[in-house]
Formats: C-alpha cells, sequence, structure tokens
C-alpha cells in the first residue's frame, strides 16, 4: 500500500516514504511506526502531533538511524535523495550532528553530567570538522551567545548540573546548531520546561530558523507549539499518518475526528467546564492493533466500514493538498470541523 | 576542600573511638580469663595472680583502655602480644605485607576480568557471551571461597603440582633460613590464593558493571552522543564508562579497604600469615593487644581508602563538591 503523497511545492530536503518500524519483543511485534511518509521543506517547519506512544519519536529516531537494535525499519528517508535508511553506519554519523542534528525532550538528562559544557559542545565539533581545539572552542562560544546564554565566556566552563533546565535547552539548541544543519529534528523540546521558559525556547528556534534557514522537525504533543512554529502538520495516531495538512487549513478544518479529539482537548482559559475534555478510551495496543481503522474504537463517528477496512491516507474533498484517513462523508466532515472548532474558540 | 578534609578527618577519630572502645567492650564481656591462658596450662592461682598483674588486666577495663589510647598516641605502639610478648607494631607489620599482596593482586586480577566481561555483557545482553557470563557470575557467587580454595588446592597444587598448594614467599627480602624468596616465587605462592580471593569479587563485579553499563547505555546522554554523531567506541569511554563506573569506585575501595584488615578464609586455607591468620589466632588465645592492633590497622586502613574514594570521586563527578 503507497500512500497517496502531498503535492509538494519545491524540493524536498527530507523525504520520508512509507516507513515502518517493527519492534520485536517477547511478546510479538510491535510495529510503533507503521507506513509513515511526509516531507520537509529547506527552511520549513513540520510539526508531528500526536498521544505519547503514537510513534512520533520513533519514526525521528528512525530516520537518524538510533533505534535500538531490535528495530527492523523498512521504507525509505531520502535525504537530498539519499536512503538514510540504507546509509552505511559511517555516513550516518557524518549526518548525525552535521547535516541533521536533534534536540530532545529533557535537557536535565540530556547533558552528560561529568562533563563541561564546553568539553560537550567542543565534541559536536571536532566530530565533524577538522579544526583545532581552540577554534573549536570560538565556535562553542559562538553558538552560545547565539541561544542567549549570559556570559558565555564564563559558563563555557561549567557543568550541566550548575544550568537551569530553559538554559539547558538552550546549550542542547547551541549544540544542535554548532555545525550548522539543514534539518533540525525538536523531539519535544519544550515537554520538559516551564510555560515560559517554552515561549522563550520556540520564539529562539524560530530566530534561529529564519536566520540559518533551517529545516525543522517539530515532534510535539502541544498543539500550541504547532500552531505557532509550524508550517505542515502530521497528526500521527498508533504508528500512522491520520491527517497531514498545512498549518492553516488543519486548524481551520481539520478533517479527522482524532484531530478534532485533539483540538477539543485542548484547556481554554476561562471555560465553564469542570473537568478537561478528553478523548475517550486509551491508545491502542501496537502489539495487537485494532482491525479496521486503528481510532474506530475511541471515535464516536465509527461506523460498520470502519471496523474491518482500513482507511488510507486520501486528499480531503476540499483540498488535495489536505490528506486525511478516514470515511466519514466529507458534509459530516465539514459539520463536525466547524463544531469542534467553534466549541475550541468559545 | 580543606574543610571537607578536616571534618572527614574528626568524623574518622570519632568512628576510630567507637570502633575501638566496642572491641574492648566485647573482649571484656566474653567470659575467659586472658590471664589463665597466658599463664599456661599447670600454673598455679598465685601464678595466674601475678600473670594478670604483669599483663596489666587488674586495672579496671576503663583504666586500662585508656592506658592503650595514651601508647597509642604517645609511642604510637599497640603495646606487646599477650602471648608471645613480641610487639603487636612488628607482628603487624610482618602480616600486612602479606595481606597487601593478596588483597590488592587479587584486586586487579578480578578488576582484569570483571571489567571487561561486565561490559561486552552489557553490549550484548542475552548474547551467549553475556548468558555464559552469567552463569558463571550465579556459580561465583555461591560457591563457598573455603571450598574454591580447597579444590584448587587439591586439583591444581595436590594432583596436577602446577603451582605450590600453601606457604607465603617474601618477595623483597625473605627471613633468614626461608627455602624460598624474590618476586618469581612470590608470585608462584600467589596465583592460587589470588585466583580463590578473586573469584566471588569477580562474580560481584561482572553483574554490577554489567548493569551499570547497562543503565548508563539507556541514559539520554549517551542518546544526544549518537546523535552528535560520535562512534560507538567513543560513545564508551567518553560518556558510558566515566559515568558507570562511579559506583564501582566505591565499591572497590570499600571492598578493599574491608579485605586489607584480614582476608580470613583465604588467608587460612593457603597459609599465609597475613592479619587475618593472626586474627584468628589472636582471637584464639585472648591475645588482646593483637586484636586491637589488627583492629587498629583495618579501621585506619577503612579511614583512609573512604577519604581517597571521596577525594576521587569528586575529580570524577562534578556534580559532588567537597564542602
Amino acid at each position: 500500500m503507497v500512500d497517496v503523497r502531498r503535492p509538494s511545492s519545491g524540493d524536498a530536503l527530507l523525504d520520508v516514504r512509507n516507513l515502518r518500524t517493527y519492534f520485536r519483543t517477547d511478546d510479538g511485534v510491535v510495529g510503533a511506526v507503521d507506513g509513515v511518509s511526509f516531507t520537509v521543506e529547506p527552511g520549513k517547519t513540520l510539526g508531528i502531533v500526536g498521544e505519547s506512544g503514537c510513534g512520533k519519536s520513533v519514526t525521528n529516531l528512525t530516520i537518524m538511524g538510533l533505534n535500538p537494535k531490535t528495530a527492523v525499519v523498512s521504507g525509505e528517508a531520502l535525504f537530498r535523495g539519499e536512503d538514510l535508511i540504507k546509509a552505511s553506519p559511517k555516513r550516518l554519523r557524518e549526518v548525525r550532528g552535521g547535516e541533521i542534528a536533534m534536540i530532545f525532550q529533557d535537557p536535565m538528562t540530556s547533558l552528560n553530567p561529568v562533563h563541561s559544557i564546553g568539553t560537550q559542545l567542543v565534541e559536536a565539533v571536532v566530530l565533524h570538522r577538522d579544526v583545532s581545539h581552540s577554534q573549536a572552542r570560538a565556535r562553542a562560544l559562538e553558538v552560545l551567545n547565539e541561544v542567549g546564554i549570559p556570559q558565555a565566556a564564563r559558563r563555557l566552563d561549567d557543568y550541566p548540573h550548575q544550568f537551569s533546565g530553559g538554559m539547558r535547552q538552550r546549550v542542547m539548541i547551541a549544540m544542535a546548531l554548532i555545525n550548522n544543519p539543514s534539518v533540525l529534528i525538536a523531539d519535544e523540546p519544550t515537554t520538559a520546561l516551564d510555560v515560559t521558559t517554552q515561549a522563550q525556547i520556540v520564539r529562539l528556534m524560530e530566530a534561529l530558523q529564519k536566520e540559518y534557514g533551517t529545516a525543522i522537525i517539530m515532534i510535539t504533543h502541544d498543539l500550541g507549539v504547532v500552531a505557532e512554529i509550524a508550517d505542515d502538520v502530521v497528526v500521527m495516531y498508533a504508528g500512522r499518518v491520520v491527517e497531514y495538512a498545512q498549518v492553516d487549513n488543519l486548524f481551520e478544518s481539520p478533517r479527522h475526528p482524532y484531530t478534532w479529539g485533539l483540538l477539543g482537548s485542548l484547556p481554554r482559559l476561562g471555560a465553564a467546564a469542570e473537568r478537561l475534555v478528553q478523548i475517550p478510551g486509551q491508545p491502542p495496543s501496537l502489539l495487537f492493533p485494532p482491525k479496521g481503522c486503528r481510532f474506530h474504537p475511541r471515535c464516536a463517528y465509527a461506523f460498520g466500514r470502519c471496523r474491518v477496512e482500513d482507511p488510507r491516507l486520501m486528499p480531503s474533498g476540499a483540498s488535495a493538498d489536505h490528506l486525511q484517513a478516514c470515511f466519514l462523508d466529507e458534509e459530516t466532515k465539514a459539520s463536525e470541523a466547524a463544531k469542534t472548532l467553534s466549541a475550541a474558540l468559545a | 576542600m580543606y574543610r571537607y578534609i578536616a571534618r572527614r578527618l574528626l568524623w574518622a577519630a570519632v568512628m576510630f573511638l567507637a570502633v575501638t572502645v566496642i572491641t574492648y567492650i566485647i573482649f571484656f564481656v566474653i567470659p575467659a580469663d586472658p590471664a589463665v591462658l597466658a599463664a599456661g596450662r599447670s600454673a598455679r592461682p598465685a601464678d595466674v595472680v601475678r600473670v594478670r598483674h604483669y599483663l596489666g588486666l587488674d586495672h579496671s577495663v576503663p583504666y586500662q583502655y585508656g592506658l592503650f589510647l595514651k601508647r597509642l598516641v604517645v609511642d604510637q605502639s599497640l603495646g606487646r602480644s599477650f602471648v608471645n610478648r613480641r610487639q603487636v607494631n612488628t607482628m603487624i607489620g610482618e602480616a600486612a605485607p602479606v595481606t597487601a599482596s593478596l588483597v590488592i593482586g587479587g584486586a586487579i586480577l578480578w578488576m582484569l576480568l570483571a571489567v571487561p566481561i561486565g561490559i561486552l555483557s552489557a553490549l550484548r545482553p542475552r548474547s551467549l557471551l553475556d548468558r555464559t557470563a552469567m552463569v558463571f557470575v550465579l556459580i561465583g557467587i555461591s560457591m563457598p571461597v573455603v571450598w574454591i580454595g580447597l579444590v584448587l588446592q587439591y586439583s591444581i597444587g595436590f594432583k596436577a603440582g602446577l603451582l605450590p598448594n600453601a606457604g607465603y614467599c617474601d618477595m623483597i627480602n625473605p627471613p633468614q633460613g626461608a627455602d624460598c624468596g624474590g618476586p618469581a616465587d612470590w608470585f608462584r605462592h600467589m596465583i592460587l590464593p589470588w585466583t580463590t580471593f578473586a573469584i566471588l569479587f569477580t562474580a560481584i563485579y561482572v553483574r554490577m558493571i554489567r548493569s551499570n553499563v547497562m543503565d548508563t547505555l539507556g541514559e539520554d546522554y549517551v542518546r544526544t552522543a549518537r546523535a552528535k554523531g560520535a562512534p560507538e567506541p567513543r560513545v564508551m569511554s567518553n560518556h558510558v564508562m566515566r559515568n558507570a563506573m562511579l559506583p564501582v569506585v566505591t565499591m572497590l575501595g570499600m571492598d578493599i579497604a574491608i579485605a586489607l584488615g584480614g582476608a580470613i578464609f583465604t588467608e587460612y586455607i593457603f597459609g599465609l600469615p597475613g592479619l587475618g591468620r593472626l586474627a584468628v589466632q589472636s582471637l584464639q588465645n585472648f591475645d588482646l593487644p593483637t586484636i586491637m592492633g589488627i583492629v587498629v590497622f583495618s579501621t585506619l586502613c577503612i579511614i583512609v581508602l573512604n577519604l581517597f574514594v571521596d577525594i576521587l570521586y569528586a575529580f570524577i563527578d562534578p556534580r559532588i563538591r567537597l564542602e
């Protein structure tokens, strides 16, 4: 089964095609990523949203070749036309931290506690460039200044535990950007931070993107972050893409019941509701995914077809650029989307 | 830093007093009269009284303890043995190198085995190597040291005749009349004791290093290192090992310190005249000064090595500040 692809506006920098990542476990095979396709264009930001365990992190670890050894991978991840899935370990090491860099969810644990941040930044440089230690150190200082670490020169020899969470995430961003990568994969970079720091980090990433034209893959479950920073959005559920659209289209006319659920469950200031709205039920076990549409057990709109047939990602009636995987008819989708949005904005 | 060391030394002094007081109390609570033992089997009651006075055992326990402390602090002397009247300092000076040979050699052996096996097991969990290693770990932990010693002695020493059964050879200056001496003889005589002594620790350390390395491999900063493009050997040496070895350093310091006070079983089986054998002998003879001497020595070993490990730790792990 090959998914319908979105017509892309230009040359894709990263073109992920029908990516599958399976993990062999003692209990059976877990299809963590099950046929995911998307493209990332230079200088643009792709948001990947979904609940914990939907495969959004595994997708990106697969692209980087950082999965555990138990992973079985198929599909393609074309980076400037070169398939990273088939790339040699040596080539992958060149790409990692060089052309594609990553930042992670928890800045408190993502830096090595026994090395100074200067050492860790210098390491990132010398792994990819043939420069002297002092040149690497100068570059480290430069990026630390760019990410807004106060008194960077003095702090270069400090250890991670001497930095706050927000500052550590800035260090992580500095480390990721130190070799001017063309793609930055940010795996929930704001989740572990408090709200004001989150905003600062998002703003910093936007500013750096503008300056260097870095493409960003922003993995998050925070639709607010997506609305702020993304150009395109992939919504993932249980290892699959259920909706894939431009950010404005997604927020103006969401076409999948799961996306409605995500939008509906955003907490709102001043709302009279005593409880937060939630999507009923739990994400399915990827060991034994439900037959038919994987979302049907939790979907209020499910009908007979959803229980037997697996919906493919298709252009929605509204736009060829807006892909969704749902059997509902277009009128129902339009009216339900409108209801969700009016409730979300109320 | 200096304040930290000063505070640690103060604590060490308190610990030292506590340990020696408790040893004294235990010694005098035991319902046996060291004077009777020292006086010999055919001694008359009057002789026993004389011996008791001669050994200073007719004073009160606190007075004797005070005298012990005074001698230790003022003369740096541990007194004379109740049994053979030799200087305890000399006896410990003779026994300590033997125990040190055994313990340090054994520690080198077990670390040489445990570090590579532990790391390889952690890198390939559930592999054939890992499973084999874990079986040997289980066996190593379950086998009593005494039994291992006797089996090695019987099979390699006696049946095969490959190595000496027992006994100790001085490495540097053998005493007059000794039938062996020098580094080569010393080494040959130590192989079986080292092996016996190291098996249990090898097993424990393999398991500890394996689990530490496995835990560390799952750390986020290891993923960060890989995401930077670091090759696997560099990830291991630069990011995994230093973190994984932190708890191992502590354990190693403690294990060596405790064993320096006497590796009783191994020394006894192989007839090594070390502190462990001396401790057993002096306990059997109710030889208080020698017992106290060994207690003092091993307490010092523990205190010094503990301090050393703490300071080392601060160098390895910047999160620990000595203040």
